[in-house]
């Protein structure tokens, strides 16, 4: 399949094969990029429902969180891309892919920017009342600042959850890391070292994701400071 | 399409079936991710940066890569050097593998959760080691670690669908047999996200009964 002799290689592997390893990894933090904003537009809006004063808007985040907490995102993709299209929604797969793991990782960031906001002592916003602060003022000047220090460790977590996740996505033929992967073991038959270089390349992955968000950690800190003594 | 009740009800006892083998690679892969976990431990705990660091550096690794790919590389590798195991034993060891490095984390937190002076103080009623840990560590540490301890078992079980991807017949394997075997996914995928959505919903009720009855026999002693 592949003219070793005539093919230029690197460490072995001849370079087209290195080429869709790249454009694996390109799809892979797609996935990931685009993932995480849906999931957190997903767990902010389910996390400060669940404090809303409405019963509705808390039982329809209530259920949300509670059943993609249940279900195995593994299951939900494969709702979305095998399921859903006999319902006549065909989504592009990969736009499924982002869905599937965006529901699943946002139900559990849900329950963090709820658990974060429960955390705030009450004292807080009797005093946000006492300096006649609406509601709305009071969350995003007085709560919000405070809670998401207290977040950003927890949703750092689940960065790595859902870069974990988007590995799935190889197994409803969308072409990330995992399934170039795949292709590259078949072509080449180093079946150990594939995988060995793909868990290495998903490892220095979560190690620059969990970076990135230990300065983001470190600068929010320094907001909330000084949004809280402004 | 509609959704043709007839045919989800058709579909069940195949995914019962599924449902089956995924809480035997459970029963295996959960005590395996306890005891494993434990182990890690100590090293993590150890004086010397060389026992240390290098455990360290594996845990997180393993912890920070996906399951799916660990899956496939004990899966085809495994093999390779002389180890021939069965789908399911594969599958079972790599979540108990994958899950080992989270209990650890669990237990390392819990350990540490127990202030230095009750250590101190061990030492100075002349207790041994086993009698410190016994008495006084592991009884403050263990109502700490049930709930995330029993959080993993959850979160395992939800992990399961992707043995799928290593052949092994689970509920997410049985209901990609049963769409193709109508043309109907629609049914059989729909079934099989509410049997895991009941089954986690009854796991997650008894591991809230287990910290409760732990907590209140704590209690009273």
């Amino acid at each position: 399949m592949f003219g070793a002799a005539a093919m230029t290689t690197m460490l072995g592997l001849p370079i087209p094969l290195w080429q869709r390893l790249a454009d694996g990894l390109a799809v892979t933090l797609q996935l990931t990029v685009f993932g995480a904003l849906l999931a957190a537009v997903f767990a902010f809006l389910a996390g400060f429902a669940r404090i809303s004063r409405l019963r509705l808007v808390r039982g329809i985040a209530f259920g949300y969180t509670e059943a993609f907490r249940g279900l195995p995102a593994l299951v939900v993709l494969f709702w979305l891309v095998f399921a859903l299209p006999s319902l006549g929604w065909q989504l592009d797969p990969l736009a499924a892919s982002v869905i599937a793991v965006a529901l699943n990782i946002g139900a559990y960031g849900a329950e963090v920017v709820r658990s974060a906001l429960a955390a705030i002592p009450p004292g807080q916003w009797d005093a946000a009342t006492a300096v006649n602060l609406s509601r709305g003022q009071t969350l995003r000047m007085v709560i919000l600042p405070q809670a998401v220090v207290t977040m950003i460790p927890s949703l750092s977590n689940l960065l790595i959850e859902l870069l974990k996740a988007t590995a799935l996505v190889s197994l409803v033929y969308v072409q990330d890391l995992t399934f170039q992967g795949q292709i590259v073991r078949a072509a080449t038959g180093k079946t150990a070292a594939v995988f060995l270089g793909l868990l290495l390349g998903y490892g220095l992955i979560a190690l620059v994701l969990s970076g990135l968000m230990r300065a983001l950690e470190h600068a929010a800190g320094k907001w909330a400071g000084r949004v809280v003594n402004s | 399409m509609n959704f043709d009740w007839n045919v989800a009800w058709h579909s069940v006892p195949a995914l019962l079936d599924g449902l089956l083998t995924a809480l035997l690679s459970i029963a295996i892969g959960y005590p395996l991710a306890i005891a494993l976990g434990l182990l890690l431990v100590f090293p993590q705990r150890s004086a010397r940066p060389w026992i240390r660091i290098p455990v360290r550096v594996v845990v997180e690794f393993i912890r920070s890569t996906p399951l799916l790919v660990q899956l496939f590389f004990l899966f085809y590798v495994l093999p390779a050097f002389g180890v021939e195991l069965s789908a399911f034993a594969t599958g079972a060891i790599g979540l108990g593998l994958h899950y080992a490095t989270y209990t650890s984390e669990v237990f390392r937190a819990g350990i540490e959760s127990v202030p230095t002076g009750q250590w101190d103080a061990a030492t100075a009623l002349n207790l041994s080691t086993t009698r410190t840990w016994w008495s006084v560590v592991l009884p403050q540490a263990i109502p700490k670690v049930l709930p995330p301890l029993g959080n993993y078992a959850i979160a395992m079980f939800k992990d399961t669908p992707q043995l799928t991807a290593i052949t092994v017949l689970e509920v997410l394997s049985a209901a990609r047999a049963e769409g193709a075997q109508t043309f109907r996914y629609l049914e059989a995928i729909t079934m099989a996200g509410l049997l895991y959505l009941l089954v986690s919903l009854v796991l997650a009720w008894l591991a809230r009964r287990v910290e409760q009855r732990y907590a209140t026999t704590r209690g009273i002693a």
